[in-house]
């Protein structure tokens, strides 16, 4: 055989066609593709974000009491919810279908507990004056530089679109994993993986908001 | 192993009753020719818009009365207006890149062949393909909204480029006609049909990874398979930022957001924040809509020329009866090409200014795209190279295809050089390039993939001296029109200008100015022939029987136009490379991809004879 010939002989006959060379389905691939791309929307803002905060005066409003404990106990439900969403799995690839819907309804409660809290965040900085588009009179007077600039309202802008998008993935994701669970006697392992896949990604950018957007806007100097 | 074929398992039964045979099929095949009667209507509606554009470019001032009538506004009395113009511009921007050149070749040829040439009965996902499509096609309807909406603005749509620049993309009516709602119809527009490229594209992927039948090794794929993999890689990972940076932009104008508008703008006579039609704005980039926007569209250009280059190659093959020459050299450059493709979105950007070391990165990065673009170049002419050549009309496209991307990739050396881009940028010569690279280029392989698999798609073959025809006036007439367009940047013609009277320095081009629009005039009408060819044909050409071009690849096995499920319940299997013609030895000029050997061995025993590239055949 030459030597050719040989570089171009695949190790395994994963590659040869007839099987599925990554040993999963259509729609667990589709899934895999699927948070790819999606994680590539997210980069897309959060690249954007921190392109905009370096380049302009960042206000960092959030104190370490109330905001960051309440955030913390957000991201606590999340990665509750992600804890549950994993003995859902398992629980399925026993073929305990009873358990894996309990399981799963219980990843759709810690999710929804973080929807509503998140609202009530939102509620709150909004009723403080934060809005998309500025920021609230007194952050604007404490944050100004010495004699410099004023602090951005990109903050407003930023902190909303990052976290409603994440948000609005949370949301579908508690639709998604409610179906799964009311349709769970019909459905095969893989699809509640499936589920089980976005879930998790959801979580996982959460990972990247919560630090980029709550904890890099401590203000450190507050009691 | 048994016999020659395996049992498929077909997931979805042929449908009956006309909507869902022909509007919702889930069919690929359906959703391809459905695809490509999209390219074909907004092929039409992009080039009338270019035929406009050239009429006032080098007859300014003249009244037409029926644009006149047509629009009141946009041409009152007859006579267009700069803002006019400027929106045609941007219309026929986007219509060509977008809903032309991203669909025909992939979402349409792609959809239909990729199923059949890896052996597959149907795409991956059948509900998602049709779906990928009905998101693209509302995309259409609510581009081709903007015309209408933007009727009061005296616009046919926005008026700042398919590109939409910030900040006069983020700022509303205030920055202008076409600006209000055509600016947002624009943004929605292209949002939908970010999503409906994702859709493809995971599609595509999942389909060319899962679904290959047994033999059909990576490497025994024909080069169409992997340009369109790659390309669907490549919009998997593009069209994401683009949708990231429209939601952006459509909240900077909706929501009053300014992650896009600097502070200080000074706009239609108005100071930022004095205004309740312009409210305060501060801090934005408009830098950073570049950067999204150039992430995404410079692997875009690679989208719309990809699938172009598998077309070509495969074709080339076919008619010079011969291997593609450096099969896997073909395969490495087509992946080289998408990969460097990210990293080179900065050469966009020259003149908004950016520090010179990135500006030296990205060149150096972007004139290295010349490697894989040569090696693909040299290997084309490799493979004519002592070809039998059968000149058909699907043949001259593809020879057209190469030609017009060396033209026009020759002049992206020269854009790729910082020093030389800084006068060339925003000219005619930058125009010149892009259309013979991208536009023109694409366009070929994709009239080449017609000529070629019309019979396939029919069950009939073209009209080759209609095609001949078509193809000579056209080739001539290309050239025509975009070779002059070198002239007039390297004088200094600006693009995007409704017309250039008031510059001295550019009348001495106007014999060349009205060369182009009289190229470009006959050039449009002789694709009345193309059309005319393509409709009739369908009911009325010569008969094409299952193999008319002596192919090897599967698609040509089964018959034409394919059954429901692609290969009448039975997938094929695979025994050799894609283009194994003139083999020594065998009995025709060509071997199926089917055609088992005697002596040979179940593929991945680790003893089998070809490396599984068609060139192996000679060297045996
Ligand atoms: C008969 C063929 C064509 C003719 C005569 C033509 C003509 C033109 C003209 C006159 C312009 C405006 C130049 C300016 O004022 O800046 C233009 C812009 C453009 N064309 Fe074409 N075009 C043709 C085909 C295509 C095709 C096939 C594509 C597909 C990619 C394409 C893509 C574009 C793009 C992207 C622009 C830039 C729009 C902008 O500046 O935002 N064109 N074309
Ligand atoms: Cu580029």
């Amino acid at each position: 055989m030459s030597t050719e010939a040989r570089a171009e002989h695949f190790p395994a006959a994963d590659w040869d066609g007839g099987v599925f060379p990554y040993r999963v389905g259509h729609r667990k691939l589709g899934m895999w593709l699927f948070i790819v791309s999606d994680s590539l929307t997210f980069s897309a803002l959060l690249i954007g974000y921190s392109y905009l905060r370096a380049s302009n005066v960042w206000p960092t409003p959030f104190p370490f009491y109330p905001s960051i404990v309440f955030s913390s106990v957000m991201t606590f439900c999340l990665l509750s919810s992600s804890l549950t969403m994993v003995f859902a799995v398992s629980a399925s690839s026993r073929g305990d279908r009873a358990r894996a819907r309990k399981w799963i309804w219980g990843t759709i409660f810690f999710g929804l507990a973080f929807l509503v809290l998140h609202l009530i965040e939102w509620n709150h900085l909004y009723s403080e004056g934060l809005r998309p588009f500025s920021l609230p009179a007194e952050w604007v007077a404490r944050y100004a530089a010495p004699n410099g600039p004023l602090p951005s309202p990109l903050f407003g802008a930023t902190f909303f679109t990052i976290t409603g998008l994440h948000m609005f993935h949370v949301f579908t994701g508690a639709i998604y994993l409610s179906v799964v669970a009311a349709r769970i006697g019909k459905l095969k392992h893989e699809d509640v993986e499936i589920s089980g896949l976005y879930w998790h990604f959801v979580d996982l950018v959460w990972m990247f908001v919560f630090p980029l957007i709550y904890i890099m806007s401590v203000d450190v100097g507050a009691h | 192993m048994s016999g020659e074929t395996h049992e498929a398992v077909h997931r979805h039964p042929a449908p009956t009753g006309f909507v869902w045979k022909y509007i919702f099929s889930l069919d690929h095949k359906v959703i391809g020719i459905q695809y490509i009667t999209l390219a074909l209507a907004a092929v039409l509606v992009g080039m009338t818009m270019s035929v406009l554009m050239r009429m006032n470019l080098s007859w300014p001032g003249t009244n037409w009365p029926i644009l006149g009538t047509l629009f009141p506004g946009g041409a009152p009395g007859g006579m267009m207006t700069p803002e006019f113009y400027l929106s045609l511009v941007t219309m026929h921007g986007t219509i060509m890149v977008f809903f032309v050149l991203t669909t025909a070749p992939q979402g349409g040829f792609g959809n239909y062949f990729l199923p059949i040439q890896i052996g597959a009965e149907d795409m991956a996902f059948p509900v998602l393909n049709m779906l990928s499509f009905w998101v693209t096609f509302v995309g259409f309807i609510v581009i081709l909204s903007a015309i209408f909406f933007s009727g009061a603005d005296s616009t046919v749509g926005p008026i700042g480029g398919w590109t939409g620049y910030a900040p006069l993309s983020a700022l509303g009516q205030i920055a202008g006609p076409g600006q209000g709602m055509g600016m947002n119809l624009w943004i929605i527009s292209i949002a939908i049909f970010c999503v409906g490229s994702l859709l493809g594209a995971l599609n595509f992927i999942t389909t060319l990874l899962n679904m290959r039948t047994r033999g059909m090794s990576l490497m025994r794929m024909p080069l169409t398979c992997w340009a369109w993999f790659t390309t669907a890689v490549l919009a998997l990972l593009s069209f994401p930022v683009l949708l990231g940076g429209g939601i952006l932009l459509l909240l900077d104008r909706l929501a009053g957001t300014s992650f896009f508008i600097p502070g200080g703008l000074y706009v239609s006579g108005i100071l930022s924040g004095t205004n309740p039609n312009f409210p305060a704005h501060t801090g934005g980039s408009p830098i950073l809509w570049q950067h999204l926007f150039w992430f995404f569209g410079h692997p875009e250009v690679y989208i719309a020329i990809l699938p172009g280059m598998g077309a070509t190659s495969h074709i080339l093959a076919t008619f010079a009866r011969k291997p593609v020459f450096g099969y896997r050299a073909m395969v490495f450059a087509i992946f080289a090409i998408g990969l460097l493709g990210f990293f080179v979105w900065g050469h966009h950007m020259f003149i908004s200014g950016m520090s010179p070391y990135s500006a030296m990165t990205f060149s150096i990065l972007t004139l290295s795209i010349g490697v894989p673009s040569a090696v693909k170049t040299f290997n084309w002419l490799g493979t004519l190279w002592g070809g039998r050549i059968r000149f058909t009309t699907a043949m001259l496209f593809a020879i057209g295809f190469v030609s017009l991307f060396v033209a026009g990739g020759i002049t992206g050396l020269v854009l790729g050089q910082t020093s030389l881009d800084l006068p060339m940028h925003d000219t005619y010569f930058v125009t010149a390039h892009f259309h013979l690279v991208m536009g023109v280029a694409s366009i070929f392989g994709m009239f080449a993939a017609t000529y070629f698999w019309f019979p396939k798609m029919f069950g009939r073959l073209m009209n080759e001296s209609l095609g001949k025809f078509h193809f000579w006036i056209t080739f001539i007439g290309v050239y025509c029109i975009f070779v002059p367009m070198h002239t007039m940047g390297i004088v200094g013609m600006p693009r995007r200008f409704a017309q250039f009277t008031e510059y001295e320095y550019l009348k001495t081009l106007h014999p060349l100015v009205v060369l182009v629009t009289v190229a470009a005039i006959t050039t449009v009408l002789v694709q009345i022939v193309f059309y005319f060819n393509l409709f009739w044909s369908i009911f009325k050409g010569k008969r094409a029987g299952e193999n008319p071009w002596d192919a090897t690849t599967l698609e040509w096995t089964t018959a034409s136009p394919p059954p429901h499920d692609n290969f009448a319940g039975h997938l094929p299997v695979v025994y050799r490379g894609p283009y194994e013609f003139a083999v020594p030895g065998a009995a025709n000029d060509f071997v199926m991809q089917t055609e088992p050997e005697v002596t040979q061995q179940p593929v991945g025993s680790g003893r089998e004879r070809t490396s599984g590239n068609g060139h192996d055949g000679h060297r045996r």
